[in-house]
């Protein structure tokens, strides 16, 4: 695969890095199997390339982009980010991307848009079709999120383009909420007015709520989230409000009680 | 069906057994090789706990199937290794329980009283896991006798219940897919219907005990099975 060449962010973590290996074999995609071994396995049946995203809704300019065009829309950089799973476990993961607001500025976003929906690809051939999520998945942010500098459109891991199972050819990561809302093989981006209905919250609401920041003072209503396994270690470690990103991304939920927009 | 199969001897029982036993170890000896080896995936820890209590739920299941496969197949040796496997779903359940206490929990007790009071998935896996170390250590033939045929059977009847919490246990903890836990409800539904079932044949039967016949001047002993 090709290098990319990606420029260090001052926002990265210089934490250590969770392995290649982990990062790439232990994932959550349920559209190729909800074992966590199961994306490594079957994601290589997807094919990401042509493709399109296609941004649409309460935009001035709306239209859809290629991915070399989006590879190209702005300096590519790496973040390294945690991230935190809802089910307690947590990686360190360099990251190669650029901020999501690139994307919507170039769409010019109508006074009117409140909430970004994230829609991903879906083919029946190749994924589950069972329907232990609604598909295709869907997920959502609220406008101020989505333009905060830390939300990332991913296009490459350690240095690389994506690999299938981590969401190629283009995700979207948030790293101060539960790794869910991170929608991964991204195909349309809808401007709304209204908040979008999300995947897990469609399953599930009373566990998943839309906002899904990282939060170890509200437990998810079958395990704590007091505590979070980094892959690699053995000892659990404390889980940090926000996922360690509090200074930056506090204030946008200022006057929100965070248990009841869990 | 060969004729060792239908009667074997006590040597060919003891080389059964032996071999049963060493099939039972090979989960444990396969996650021990595992975990030495670093071979248990990204998150090994998981990958144990999850595996030993797959394990559980197969062994209470393999052990609630012995009587069925007994009395549909007339191979009554079978009853003879009811215990080990028995047995056998509670080291893996013990394991399992380890597993969450040292290696998830690493002793954190307050957390793990947490655990237990506020989550209901954790609460069944543990009432489940309580009620089974009596039927281990009762497990002998001299707490057999001590406590008497009848009372050790309504003891051990208690494994109907802990196969059911089991099974809520898998089904709670797990987060949208549905299909495995559906799946050992479905064998244990099973299991448990035809143990119903059966005592719904056992009642009709001594309901409708036929007339003496006529042609037999001793009157006609029935032998009832328990």
């Amino acid at each position: 695969t090709a290098r990319l060449s990606a420029a260090a962010s001052p926002l990265s973590t210089d934490e250590a890095l969770t392995g290649h290996e982990a990062v790439t074999s232990y994932n959550n995609f349920y559209e190729f199997g909800t074992d966590k071994g199961d994306p490594a396995r079957n994601a290589h049946r997807m094919s990401t390339r042509p493709w399109t995203v296609t941004v649409e809704g309460l935009a001035a300019r709306p239209r859809s982009f290629g991915i070399d065009e989006l590879l190209k829309l702005a300096p590519l950089e790496e973040r390294i980010y945690r991230l935190r799973c809802v089910e307690g476990w947590s990686m360190v993961v360099p990251w190669v991307g650029f901020p999501l607001a690139a994307l919507l500025k170039a769409v010019e976003p109508l006074g009117s848009a409140k909430y970004v929906e994230f829609l991903t690809h879906y083919d029946p051939e190749i994924m589950l079709r069972r329907p232990i999520l609604q598909w295709p998945y869907g997920e959502g942010l609220r406008m101020d999120e989505a333009l905060h500098p830390l939300t990332i459109l991913a296009v490459g891991l350690y240095g690389e383009l994506l690999p299938n199972q981590n969401g190629a050819p283009i995700r979207l990561v948030v790293p101060w909420k539960y790794g869910f809302k991170s929608a991964k093989s991204i195909t349309t981006i809808r401007l709304l007015e209204r908040q979008p209905a999300t995947a897990w919250r469609r399953t599930a609401p009373h566990e998943y709520g839309f906002y899904a920041n990282v939060n170890p003072d509200v437990s998810h209503p079958r395990w704590s989230q007091a505590t979070e396994r980094r892959i690699g270690e053995i000892r659990k470690r404390p889980t940090l409000m926000f996922n360690g990103y509090a200074e930056q991304v506090a204030s946008l939920y200022q006057g929100m009680d965070l248990r009841t927009y869990y | 069906m060969p004729n060792f199969l239908r009667a074997p001897s006590g040597a060919q029982i003891a080389l059964l057994k032996a071999a049963v036993f060493f099939a039972c170890l090979l989960p444990a000896l396969d996650l021990a090789l595992g975990w030495r080896n670093g071979t248990l995936g990204a998150n090994p820890i998981e990958t144990l706990t999850r595996a030993s209590g797959e394990w559980t739920l197969r062994f209470l299941l393999i052990t609630l199937a012995v009587s069925p496969l007994r009395r549909y197949s007339g191979l009554h040796w079978l009853l003879r290794l009811r215990r080990m496997l028995g047995l056998f779903a509670f080291t893996y359940a013990a394991a399992h329980f380890m597993a969450y206490i040292w290696l998830d929990q690493f002793f954190d007790w307050r957390a793990i009283a947490h655990d237990i009071l506020d989550r209901p998935f954790i609460a069944v896996g543990f009432a489940a896991f309580v009620l089974l170390v009596p039927l281990a250590a009762t497990s002998s033939k001299a707490a057999i006798r001590r406590l008497g045929g009848r009372r050790w059977q309504s003891l051990h009847r208690s494994v109907y219940a802990i196969a059911i919490l089991a099974v809520i246990h898998f089904w709670w903890l797990v987060k949208a897919d549905l299909l495995k836990p559906f799946i050992y409800a479905l064998i244990l539904a099973v299991l448990l219907g035809l143990r119903a079932w059966w005592r719904e044949l056992e009642r009709r039967r001594q309901l409708s005990v036929p007339p003496p016949a006529k042609h037999l001047d001793r009157p006609v002993i029935r032998i009832v099975q328990k």
